[in-house]
């Protein structure tokens, strides 16, 4: 009897060890994926200036889509220190949004166009535009997967223990990006 | 979420079979040595006192550490001996438009996979085909051709860089590339035995079993073990590298699919990778620059058999890799749920 219980107890430590870890190396993904967004987000930060550098010669009756712009990307900045991820989510989304527009406009000047450099830094942007989705798409599927972990039955009762709380997901608040439209390159 | 779980037992089946391979490769190796060291010693056993005797196994010593020293290299080099039978070039300044766009195409597919960039090679080749090699996530390639850069447009790239880093991702890249390069070491053993059995091998053997010795053998009723394991050892020889060969058709094929399905995973977007599979099958010529020992890397037969165009058993058992057909109609099914259910509910 005594080595039933005691076999028993083991096994249910084993077990234990095992789906705590699992959150636990679930927990750093997570993490891991939204320092992955920081470095992308960044870098479209600092991107933006030179785009601006880039057209504001020949868009000067194109101001206000500037402005937005860098209004977006300074505001952006600011929030990014010690924001939370749903606030983050949103000037981000306002900045695509205005990025996007800006991209609109530059298609109907062929003759900026025409010059390289705008050329590059539109696969830049595109790039940089794409790795936040990809960033993105990668961090909400880890944290779907945390949170989801975290709640199930077995693994449910070492999430206390583990420190375990459901992360945020990167939600689309902005309306405005939901509706981009579409860049043509 | 059993994605993960697929992930996971194919990295661990990946990593089993790695080792088993290497296993595999140096006993065979052994046998052939050791083998043929019984049966010298058994041939020369009952030779007049002062003639040769084999007693100290040379032979079996001198293959095995070969095989010993073959898989170290093929563990080491293997990444490189692939990318240098291509001719590929690394990029590492972008010099061009196209070359920029393949360099951002990684970063972002590397992003979407949750594994670190890996280094970016270039087959100057005109016919479209890809393939990664490396032995983990951490130290991983992948190499497209000059074609494939010219012939697909950005989402079609983004598809095939998205499969490729599916292979990486499941370490297959593991498996694969150990296989390309120990293949190799058994092709030599092929061209090793054509020549001994043409050329001066052919004294050796006549000295060894004919005369006297043999009608010994013959006198003491023909010990059967001998000849079994003769039979075997002559037959080992010659069909090593037919072995390796079906080895290689085995690994590749079921991962196919399954990197089609991390591709479609990572860019939410299988149609893509349906469209570029067709512009690369459909492409004219044989992808000329890579080499029979490395086909089963590719995501499309580089070599241009158009066994790979039809369906059926035949074709499932002896190319190195799935039906086309099958490969774009299960893509097609993916991109079709996903329209039918609207998006994937992450935002994208």
């Amino acid at each position: 009897m005594f080595i039933v219980l005691l076999i028993l107890t083991a096994l249910i430590v084993v077990w234990g060890v095992g789906a705590y870890n699992t959150l636990i190396s679930l927990k750093n993904q997570v993490a891991n994926a939204w320092k992955q967004i920081d470095v992308q987000l960044k870098r479209r930060h600092d991107l933006v200036p030179n785009l601006i550098a880039a057209v504001k010669g020949a868009m000067n009756f194109e101001r206000g889509t500037l402005e937005a712009v860098v209004a977006a990307r300074n505001q952006a900045i600011q929030v990014s220190s010690g924001g939370d991820v749903s606030r983050i989510a949103a000037v981000e989304g306002q900045l695509t949004g205005a990025l996007h527009r800006l991209l609109a406009v530059v298609e109907s000047y062929p003759d900026l166009k025409a010059t390289g450099n705008i050329g590059q830094l539109q696969e830049e942007l595109t790039s940089t535009e794409n790795k936040i989705a990809f960033s993105r798409q990668l961090y909400n599927d880890v944290v779907t997967q945390y949170n989801t972990k975290q709640r199930q039955v077995p693994t449910v009762f070492v999430a206390g223990m583990a420190g375990a709380v459901p992360a945020p997901l990167w939600e689309l608040t902005e309306d405005a990006e939901r509706a981009v439209p579409k860049v043509e390159l | 979420m059993s994605e993960e779980a697929d992930l996971f037992t194919q990295q661990q089946r990946n990593r089993v079979r790695s080792r088993l391979l290497i296993a595999g490769f140096i006993a065979f190796f052994a046998w052939l040595g050791f083998g043929g060291d019984w049966l010298l010693w058994q041939f020369t056993m009952d030779a007049a006192p002062g003639g040769y005797h084999h007693v100290v196994p040379w032979l079996g010593m001198a293959l095995t550490t070969a095989a010993g020293i073959a898989t170290i290299v093929a563990w080491r080099k293997g990444p490189e001996r692939v990318l240098w039978s291509t001719n590929a070039f690394e990029v590492i300044d972008p010099a061009n438009e196209d070359e920029r766009r393949l360099v951002n195409v990684v970063e972002e597919m590397a992003i979407a996979g949750g594994v670190p960039r890996p280094r970016i090679w270039i087959v100057p080749d005109e016919d479209p085909n890809a393939f990664a090699t490396g032995r983990d996530p951490a130290a991983a390639h992948v190499a497209v051709t000059a074609g494939l850069l010219t012939q697909l447009d950005r989402d079609e790239l983004q598809a095939v860089i998205a499969h490729e880093l599916g292979h990486v991702k499941n370490l297959d890249v593991r498996l694969m590339t150990l296989l390309a390069a120990l293949v190799g070491a058994v092709a030599l053993v092929g061209d090793f035995m054509g020549r001994f059995m043409r050329g001066g091998g052919r004294l050796h053997f006549s000295s060894s079993r004919g005369g006297g010795r043999r009608g010994g053998g013959g006198k003491k009723g023909g010990n059967p073990l001998l000849i079994v394991v003769l039979v075997l050892w002559i037959l080992s020889w010659l069909l090593a590298p037919l072995v390796t060969r079906l080895l290689a058709l085995g690994v590749s094929r079921k991962r196919e699919y399954l990197a089609d399905a991390m591709s479609a995973q990572f860019t939410r977007n299988p149609g893509a990778l349906a469209s570029a599979l067709h512009k690369i099958e459909h492409s004219a010529a044989a992808t000329t620059s890579i080499k029979r020992g490395s086909a089963h890397l590719c995501i499309a037969d580089p070599l241009g058999r158009r066994l790979t165009n039809r369906e059926g058993y035949f074709a499932e058992l002896f190319g190195t890799h799935p039906p086309m057909a099958i490969r774009v109609a299960k893509l097609k099914a993916m991109a079709y749920q996903r329209e039918v259910r609207g998006e994937m509910g992450d935002g994208r």
